[in-house]
């Protein structure tokens, strides 16, 4: 049975909400038996995340990674799949953003290398994700086995190609060579110093981000082909039924979503690191799979979550820099009951809201 | 006349949230008779007699049983205080036999062996006394549904149950098998034991209780003695206004052939031949019947048709066209592109995405249609409007385009269905089950839009598992049977003479029809 219907404020703020408090109340008791003040805590994080200029701007650079995994998530989950490969995807899309960059950055300014960043972060990425996408579709090998599988493909793929191709040449470093400026995208904060963003890395990349966003969501909401996308994963009978290829709603979908997690890539090596290093992924790609959830799979709501996701890592870096005794794992812990509330635990509330909310009334040409 | 009745429901009410499923319930039943519980789907029948078997507690009310007030908390306590239920959806175990079937969450001890002995010895006691015949060695997947329902009925007499609810018994049952079921009944009723009967099919209440309640959107509305009441009354009472239950429709003037099938054969995915080189043909201005109790291939032949299923061998040949089915790759966009519509048997599972608004689920399939789009976007203006002039032909309720389909009722899902399909004007309409789980105001709705398309000169393909929905809208009927085309009958078409082809007994005298089967 459906749990009720309600008011869409209700789903997309109260909710989300309720889940939130929970997630830091749970917490909270945490920091209260390691022995500090909850309410501390709650300060430092969120002056650090959001007090001051730099803050922010950190805050927004986490925050700009966290809406390509986001989106990538949400994409194939409007399809019915669970892409938990974003990890894998968004590192070797770093090979494309690589290539933009090492083959153009000494002959054409940023503006000139960027499109092709974006292509070759999104190609990388959707290739990555189109061997386990064609499996599903036509093997029904599962999404989630093979992206996981293929994220420890990925690991091992980019620290040989580092270590035996791209690295440097007399360097001991499994890097490449640093960019030059053609292929470094410009810091907000050279490009706004009124911010103060200070020596924040947030760059160009959170407006290629949020044009994602918006991308996104026409392409779900107001194409062919997100209709088909959202017809094949609420209900793939019916989507044959209309003639929807289930091979080619999967593949695509798949491709989008890596190539989406691809492009986190931009923000990491052409907006940050200006070179391509080994890990810079870092849980970035499995994070996206909380910040989509949370988001409920829309781009407003990943865009929101992203940035909570945002305060949660800068803050978080903040709080055990000022509380010792909340050490960096605290922080994971903090942030895993934030996903375990506004994800795993998603219905949790759900029902008795819907009790308190709707008022009983006689049956009205309902189907038993 | 005073006697105890076996059982009393006083103002039992239940809600599921907010919906009102029993309001103020009262209903006795009589000892030693048959008592029908008749309504529309979604009347609440299942939910009372639910409650009345332990699933659901009533929110309030009594329930007496014997004359004693009762607390009925699950199904184990329903079964000690007597009271047996044989569910629409057989409760066996596939791979037991049938012995072991009836003992199953009855066995006396730990170990088996004394147990199995003794209900043996009681199995065949109650045969003997019920005249239900099976054999207790025979495993459950072997035998027909006729007999796996003997099954459900043995199980609960040998919990020694007074009172049987039988809940939409007949649903898979071909009409033989029902009129066995009924001598049953009778059986079980002289012999002295309660019955209660829950249907919408008002012919079973007529030929078989002795007393019919009615039940309407929750409430029970009326109880009449069944020699006292008529047909038409009952239906008047389910539905709250008179209805009509005779297809009106003039003569077919059939056309020229529109789709023709051509020794098609059909592999499901077991590798059972689900369809088996049927051929026939459906012309303009005709609909043609498909009758047979379900399973019996009508779904496979359909999806087959309309692109969802790959066939093995056949030809098909639409407008004039001639594919050749067992190597076309030929999907369900691309039959819709030869103008073929399709309403499809389960509306839940394929004709609707519940999830999605109205509107969405109005161009489903039709979706990429030029006129729906506006270069890379959907127009989703054009899509709106277009689903507000349906809302409007087709009397959806409630009329807002906006609202997700599963807030839909059964039949404004299915006018959903039928609005979307219709409206694209089909040269040739397959039609599955149009009224399954769907009211009875709005059955007489589809089946007049049904005949106002065959009368617009299009040919109709109607799959049906309700022999009256057949026999009054066909103008030719085909009987399946373990996959074939067993028989083709006129408009006229006898009703046991159908149930007896639906049964799988051989046609011998019957000479095929022109146009028809081979």
């Amino acid at each position: 049975m459906s749990a009720g219907r309600l008011p869409r404020w209700v789903d997309y703020v109260l909710i989300p909400f309720l889940n939130l408090a929970a997630a830091f109340l749970v917490s909270g008791l945490v920091v209260i038996l390691i022995g500090e003040n909850p309410l501390d805590a709650v300060r430092i994080l969120i002056w650090g995340s959001l007090g001051y200029g730099e803050g922010i701007g950190f805050t927004l650079f986490y925050a700009t990674n966290f809406i390509f995994t986001g989106l990538a998530v949400a994409v194939a989950f409007h399809a019915g799949l669970f892409n938990i490969g974003g990890e894998g995807q968004a590192y070797v899309g770093g090979l494309g953003v690589a290539f933009a960059c090492l083959a153009l950055d000494r002959y054409v300014p940023w503006y000139v290398t960027l499109p092709f960043a974006i292509l070759g972060s999104a190609a990388m990425g959707a290739a990555w994700a189109f061997i386990p996408a064609w499996l599903q579709a036509t093997r029904g090998s599962h999404v989630v086995i093979t992206t996981i599988m293929f994220n420890f493909i990925a690991s091992s793929l980019m620290v040989y190609l580092l270590n035996n191709m791209l690295k440097k040449a007399g360097s001991m470093q499994p890097e490449t060579r640093t960019f030059e400026d053609g292929g470094r995208l410009p810091f907000l904060n050279d490009l706004f110093p009124s911010f103060g963003f200070g020596y924040a890395p947030v760059n160009l990349s959170l407006f290629v981000a949020l044009a994602a966003s918006v991308l996104v969501w026409l392409l779900i909401w107001r194409t062919k082909l997100g209709f088909e996308i959202r017809s094949f994963g609420a209900n793939a009978t019916a989507a044959v039924y209309a003639g929807i290829s289930p091979v080619k709603t999967i593949v695509i979908a798949m491709l989008i979503s890596g190539g989406l997690a691809g492009m986190m890539a931009i923000n990491e090596i052409m907006g940050s690191q200006h070179r391509l290093l080994i890990d810079f992924v870092t849980g970035y790609g499995f994070v996206g799979i909380a910040v989509a959830l949370m988001g409920r799979a829309h781009p407003v709501g990943i865009v929101l979550a992203a940035i909570l996701f945002g305060m949660l890592y800068q803050g978080g870096a903040e709080l055990s820099f000022e509380m010792p005794n909340i050490t960096r794992d605290m922080i994971i812990v903090i942030q895993g009951l934030v996903i375990l509330f506004a994800g795993a635990l998603e219905h949790m509330f759900r029902p008795a809201i819907v009790r308190l909310l709707t008022p009983s009334r006689p049956l009205d040409a309902k189907e038993a | 006349m005073s006697e105890t009745p076996a059982i009393e429901l006083r103002k039992i009410n239940k809600s599921f949230g907010p919906v009102h499923a029993n309001k103020d319930i009262d209903l006795v039943v009589k000892k030693g008779s048959i008592h029908g519980i008749i309504g529309e789907n979604g009347a609440g029948k299942s939910t009372l007699m639910s409650i009345l078997y332990g699933f659901y507690n009533a929110d309030d009310g009594d329930i007496l049983v014997d004359g004693r007030t009762v607390t009925i908390s699950d199904s184990k306590h329903a079964i000690a205080l007597g009271i047996g239920m044989v569910h629409q959806h057989f409760m066996l175990v596939d791979n037991f036999s049938v012995l072991e079937n009836v003992v199953l969450g009855a066995e006396d001890s730990g170990l088996l062996a004394g147990g199995l002995a003794r209900a043996k010895r009681e199995l065949k006691r109650l045969e003997e006394e019920y005249e239900l015949r099976v054999d207790p060695e025979a495993l459950i997947q072997d035998l027909p549904v006729g007999l796996q329902q003997r099954v459900e009925i043995l199980k609960a007499l040998y919990r020694s149950a007074e009172v049987l609810i039988l809940d939409e018994p007949t649903g898979v049952l071909t009409p033989a098998e029902a009129d066995h079921l009924f001598k049953i009944l009778n059986v079980l009723k002289d012999e002295g034991k309660t019955i209660l009967l829950i249907t919408h099919k008002l012919r079973e209440i007529m030929a078989v209780t002795d007393t019919v309640s009615v039940m309407r959107r929750g409430e029970m509305v009326a109880t009449r003695e069944t020699a006292g009441t008529t047909m038409e009354e009952l239906a008047e009472l389910m539905v709250g206004r008179s209805v009509l239950l005779r297809v009106d429709k003039k003569p077919a003037e059939p056309g020229a052939p529109v789709l023709e099938v051509e020794n098609l054969t059909v592999t499901d995915k077991r590798g059972v031949q689900a369809v088996k080189d049927v051929s026939f043909t459906v012309r303009a201005g005709e609909i043609v019947g498909i009758a047979g109790v379900s399973g019996n291939g009508q779904s496979e032949l359909l999806e087959t048709l309309a692109g969802i299923r790959k066939a093995t061998s056949g030809k098909l040949k639409i407008n004039g066209e001639t594919i050749d089915l067992g190597a076309s790759t030929l999907d369900a966009a691309d039959m819709r592109d030869k103008n073929m519509g399709h309403v499809p048997e389960d509306r839940h599972r394929m004709g609707l995405i519940n999830s999605f608004a109205e509107y969405e689920n109005s161009i489903l399939g039709y979706h990429r249609d030029p006129a729906y789009s506006k270069g890379l976007l959907m127009d989703l203006a054009v899509i709106r409007k277009n689903a507000v002039a349906e809302i409007e032909k087709y009397d959806i309720r409630p009329p807002n385009p906006m609202l997700k389909t599963a807030s839909f009722s059964g039949g404004n899902q299915q006018k959903i269905v039928l609005a979307r399909e219709i409206e694209r004007d089909p040269q040739v309409l397959l039609v599955g089950q149009p009224t399954r789980g769907v009211d009875i105001g709005a059955i007489e709705f589809i089946h007049r839009r049904l005949v106002e398309l065959r009368d617009a000169g299009k040919g109709i393909l109607l799959v049906s598992v309700e022999l009256d929905e057949i026999r009054g809208l066909s103008d030719r009927v085909l009987v399946m049977f373990d996959g074939r085309i067993v028989g083709e009958r006129g408009a006229d078409a006898d009703e046991g003479d159908l149930g007896l082809l639906m049964a799988g007994v051989d046609d011998t005298h019957s000479a095929p029809a022109e146009g028809g089967v081979q």
